[in-house]
């Protein structure tokens, strides 16, 4: 499969990427806040993102593309969702509209 | 018109490997430094230059097609995303009490 130069250029960015992943894992595992780690998972879906677009055209099947998009977005909302869950404790509109009587 | 595309493809390939090593770069940082203000600058390496690098690398590569449209979505997303995420982090950080690490090592004129 690895036989032209595109296949070797998406590899290296392919193994760039994974080495990256590996990093931000050690810092989500040592991190010390929960913001370093909600910042962690923030970068590791980035890097995912753009993971499954690369491998997308290593394997020259540039469809899962959509999958990449899909993670974008889900990414972003779990994000604020956890966010909003370490501030306020909880997902729904109770508990923020009795914070905001006080 | 050979030579041209042979160029573009070649300006594809730099783009790509430049971009793999500034998310390489943006992760040693986010794992080396010190702070987590510092780590949260290091972060964002990884959301503009990377993704900007990478994903035009990718959508040069592809030439132009329904492919490219979807790599320009997902890059206007990123980049509205990103930013956003980010100021989240920072000012829940800053909310809960946070605060930048400083004059660490009590030289002169670094800190006040």
């Amino acid at each position: 499969m690895i036989s032209t130069i595109p296949h070797f250029v998406f590899l290296i960015a392919l193994l760039m990427l994974f080495i990256a992943m590996v990093l931000v894992l050690l810092r989500l595992y040592k991190g010390p806040t929960l913001y370093d780690r909600v910042l962690s998972t923030n970068s590791f879906g980035t890097q995912t993102v753009l993971f499954i677009g690369v491998l997308g055209f290593l394997c020259e099947r540039p469809d899962f593309l959509d999958i990449a998009l899909l993670y974008a977005l889900i990414n972003f909302v779990s994000t604020i969702a956890i966010l909003k869950f370490f501030r306020y404790r909880a997902i729904g509109d109770i508990l923020i509209e009795r914070e905001a009587k006080k | 018109m050979n030579i041209f595309l042979d160029l573009l493809q070649v300006i594809a390939w730099i783009c790509i490997f430049s971009g793999g090593i500034l998310v390489i770069i943006g992760a040693l940082g986010s794992l080396r430094f010190p702070d987590f203000w510092s780590r949260l600058h290091a972060a964002s390496v990884t959301d503009s230059g990377g993704v900007i690098l990478l994903l035009l690398g990718m959508g040069i590569h592809s030439g132009f097609n329904l492919i490219t449209f979807k790599l320009l979505l997902i890059g206007v997303f990123l980049f509205i995303t990103g930013p956003t995420s980010s100021h989240a982090v920072a000012n829940a950080a800053w909310v809960s009490g946070i605060k930048p690490l400083r004059n660490k090592h009590k030289k002169p004129g670094i800190d006040k």
